[in-house]
């Protein structure tokens, strides 16, 4: 396998060589791919001069441009930062009202609430505000901790059994893991519960059991729910008397409830996001809440 | 398979799996109170059961000496049968999460049915258990023949085929009960990285030994790819796994380095997995197959030179394109991305050599569909190259990092190139390996041929599509300065483009069936007398008297 053979269909001859079959012909490099290799080398060349490129020990080369990210990142936040200042001061600067009645400042309320509104708290109250089962809907009018523009910042602020200092507390005793109601004792209870919400028929026969929950309601449950059950906004505690259930309604949810309690959990947003932002989202879910009526 | 190993051999693999059992033993036993536990005890149980089959067939009649006379192919033939296990199992899990996407619920709420444990099933699935399968069968064949010598012995070819996929059963079966190292691509704990790094070892020294018994003077380039292969994947593999484990008797370790070191060593690892596992071993089957089923000499030999030493010096610098806009040093992310520019002229060069090596046999390509799987490869090759440059600009990666179009991206290379390049090696290999006129079905190989492109082709588009509206929806902003979208919003404008890419995987993964069932077919067609002269020249190295007379 000396001398290489003619290929009759390119006309150029093979390298000699034969591996199992495989023959290699002689084509020179093509011109294109030489060309296309000198400019993609000499664009990166120029890339190198233009930019930090090659370390040189402790220090890089600079690049004659003079970029950097760090001073570009510094630079279009700089830039963004003033883009937004004249909004941001006017909501920093107002109050609820003003803001509410001011036409141009509620479009951007709305614009950028629904962003943050979408990046913090629809994983939990809903991309449309209306909870799920744990988490309660911003939309219907009923607010555990109090509905006026400066308690829900301050819900946001802090959170619900959160990590902040100044986290509000709340906590539904686990009266069947703690030993403190028996079964029977709960599910009178938890009839009761029920009856303050819903009109159904009772018979007669429920009579005793709900006058029995009725009694152990007043002993264990006012203190918080309130003696009529109408919850109780200064220790988070819900209202029993309407159709709004955060963990379900049911008699088998209000099973739960009364047998493991509850200890839900809303984070602090005071590290996350700055207070024109919780401003922005307050106004925000106050003006989803209105146009939900 | 036994009855070819010598009397010696079967010796030495009897050591080997007792001394498999009894490491796994060991491992279990310090495990016993960890997940580390199931691990030792699949090598052990590996072990006992590979030791009593030895056993059972050790007083089998020893091969004659007239086995020389052929190549040693019976570990292919397993690599060839394992690859298409995990390239049905890779695709299934890959389609599966890629439905899970789209139904996010739908985990059954079990641990191992999450997102996070199963997609590193597929991607293990199809790339070291199909893609590796298939190289190291592959190159066991073009070595062969390419350099007209045996395989340097009998049993490191078991250890390398049977190592390697119990290798593969600890990452997948890993993933589910929740081991991970956290590193992409990476994922197994320290005891399967050091027993992988055994393997690896092993079969290096067997292709060198190989090489080295060759009776050609020269090495064809086939054999160049895969030994960069070999070499640069135990470099990388050792050194992004360099790890300390919690203890002796635990899966979890952690890695030596931290922060950016990490993460630059992390991207360096997987933009060379690309490069040297998904690329270059699969160039080395490319040069080998293609030529062969076309009946052509290849286009250019100096172009091939240019192409693999391109390829090989430049990709080495390119994994901090991954890391632009990070806290990696700009200029580290600088010199990434031209590098990565300069690799597109070399990689075009292989694919260009590839497709012009056809010319002379484009009728070919139209009519056999096993030569076409290759010629798709090559173009899927070109392109998936040409897009990997791009996105490594930084400019265009601000768009497109982070979003499906990098997903879209490696499929392109996965599916186009790579699993195609595999599959017309497959379907070339089969009918050889197992002495058969043809594949069982030609129109079976027709319609797998089409199932793969047209699921390639949904696949890449929708993630092209997601991507780019993903990226773009992230960088919009209001008049007033503020952010368009929420992520929760570029999330479920997703939703149709996933559909569609679980409908194109599946088409993909039904392909991979199909191509399952006509293997397994052509193996039970029956057998002819091998057609070309397809063995060794005689009297190979170490004459036949000699060589009885050793016995």
């Amino acid at each position: 396998m000396a001398e290489g053979e003619n290929d009759l269909h390119t006309g150029r001859k093979t390298t000699g060589h034969e591996w199992n079959g495989i023959k290699e012909l002689t084509t020179p490099v093509p011109k294109i791919v030489l060309f296309f290799l000198a400019v993609t080398f000499l664009v990166s060349l120029l890339i190198w001069v233009l930019a930090p490129t090659w370390p040189t020990g402790s220090a890089y080369t600079k690049g004659i441009l003079g970029i950097d990210q760090r001073t570009s990142l510094e630079t279009s936040l700089k830039r963004s930062a003033a883009r937004t200042a004249p909004w941001r001061n006017e909501i920093e600067q107002s109050n609820f009202e003003t803001i509410a009645q001011n036409t141009e400042l509620m479009k951007t309320v709305r614009s950028h609430g629904a962003r943050l509104f979408g990046d913090n708290c629809a994983m939990c109250h809903g991309a449309d505000a209306t909870g799920g089962i744990g988490f309660p809907s911003l939309v219907d009018d009923q607010w555990l901790w109090g509905g006026d523009p400066s308690t829900i910042m301050e819900t946001l602020r802090v959170g619900i059994n959160s990590t902040n200092d100044d986290t509000r507390i709340s906590q539904m005793i686990a009266y069947g893991r703690d030993g403190i109601l028996t079964l029977e004792q709960r599910r009178s209870v938890g009839a009761y519960v029920r009856s303050l919400s819903q009109s159904h028929e009772i018979s007669t026969a429920d009579i005793e059991k709900l006058e029995a929950g009725a009694t152990i309601f007043a002993q264990q449950c006012a203190s918080c729910h309130g003696p009529d059950g109408r919850g109780m906004q200064s220790v988070g505690a819900p209202n029993l008397t309407d159709d709004h259930w955060i963990y379900g309604g049911g008699s088998a949810d209000i099973d739960e409830t009364l047998r493991n309690g509850r200890h839900g959990v809303m984070p602090q947003w005071e590290k996350r996001t700055s207070a024109t932002d919780r401003k922005i989202l307050t106004l925000y879910i106050l003006d989803l809440a209105e146009g939900a009526q | 398979m036994i009855s070819q190993l010598t009397k010696t051999e079967r010796e030495i693999a009897l050591l080997l799996t007792i001394l498999l059992a009894i490491s796994g033993s060991i491992l279990g036993l310090m495990g016993r109170g960890d997940l580390l536990g199931y691990h030792g005890a699949l090598l052990a149980i590996a072990g006992y059961a590979l030791t009593f089959v030895l056993i059972k067939d050790h007083f089998d009649p020893e091969p004659g000496p007239k086995r020389i006379e052929k190549y040693y192919d019976d570990p292919i033939k397993v690599g060839i049968v394992l690859a298409i296990f995990w390239v049905v199992i890779g695709t299934f899990v890959g389609d599966w999460v890629a439905w899970l996407l789209v139904f996010p619920d739908a985990t059954f709420d079990a641990g191992w049915a999450s997102f996070g444990r199963l997609r590193p099933v597929h991607t293990s699935g199809v790339i070291f258990g199909f893609g590796g399968n298939a190289l190291i069968a592959t190159s066991f064949h073009v070595v062969q023949r390419t350099t007209r010598a045996r395989l340097a012995d009998r049993v490191s070819p078991w250890v390398v085929i049977v190592g390697f996929n119990l290798f593969c059963l600890m990452a997948a079966s890993g993933y589910l009960m929740g081991i991970t190292a956290s590193k992409e691509y990476a994922e197994p704990e320290w005891y399967a990285d050091i027993f992988l790094t055994i393997i690896w070892v092993v079969y290096f020294v067997l292709y060198m030994r190989t090489l080295a018994r060759r009776e050609e003077p020269h090495i064809y380039v086939a054999n160049w790819y895969f030994l960069a292969f070999i070499i640069v994947v135990a470099i990388l593999h050792i050194l992004n796994n360099l790890a300390v484990p919690v203890s002796f008797g635990h899966a979890k370790s952690y890695s030596l380095f931290s922060g950016v070191q990490d993460a630059m060593l992390q991207w360096w690892y997987g933009h060379n997995a690309v490069a040297f596992f998904l690329t270059a071993g699969f160039l080395g089957m490319l040069y080998y197959y293609l030529p062969k089923r076309a009946g052509r000499p290849i286009f250019s030999y100096r172009l091939s030179i240019i192409s693999f030493w391109g390829i090989v010096f430049l990709y080495m610098w390119a994994g901090s394109h991954h890391l632009h806009y990070t806290a990696l040093p700009h200029w580290v992310q600088t010199l990434g991305m031209t590098f990565s520019i300069m690799l597109l002229v070399p990689s075009w060069a292989s694919a260009g050599n590839a497709l012009m090596t056809l010319n002379g046999a484009w009728g070919k390509v139209r009519d056999d569909a096993t030569l076409r799987f290759m010629m798709v490869a090559a173009v899927f090759y070109g392109l998936s190259t040409f897009e990997g440059s791009f996105m490594a600009i930084r400019p265009v990666n601000s768009l497109s990092h982070y979003t499906d179009w990098t997903v879209g991206h490696v499929h392109a290379g996965a599916l186009g190139w790579v699993a195609m390049i595999t599959f017309g090696a497959i379907y070339t290999l089969t009918p050889w390996l197992w002495n058969k006129e043809r594949m069982y079905s030609n129109k079976l190989i027709e319609v797998h041929f089409w199932l793969a492109l047209i699921g390639t082709m949904i696949y890449v588009f929708a993630m092209w599509n997601s991507g780019i509206i993903q990226g773009l929806m992230w960088r919009a902003y209001n008049e007033n300065g503020t952010l368009a979208y929420s992520f929760i919003e570029s999330v479920a404008a997703m939703k149709p483009y996933y559909v569609a890419r679980a409908i194109g995987g599946f088409l993909f993964f039904l392909g991979a069936v199909v191509c399952a069932y006509n293997v397994w077919k052509t193996i039970q067609l029956p057998a002819v007398a091998a057609k070309n002269p397809d063995k060794p020249p005689l009297p190979a190295r170490g004459s036949p008297t000699a060589l009885s007379a050793a016995e």
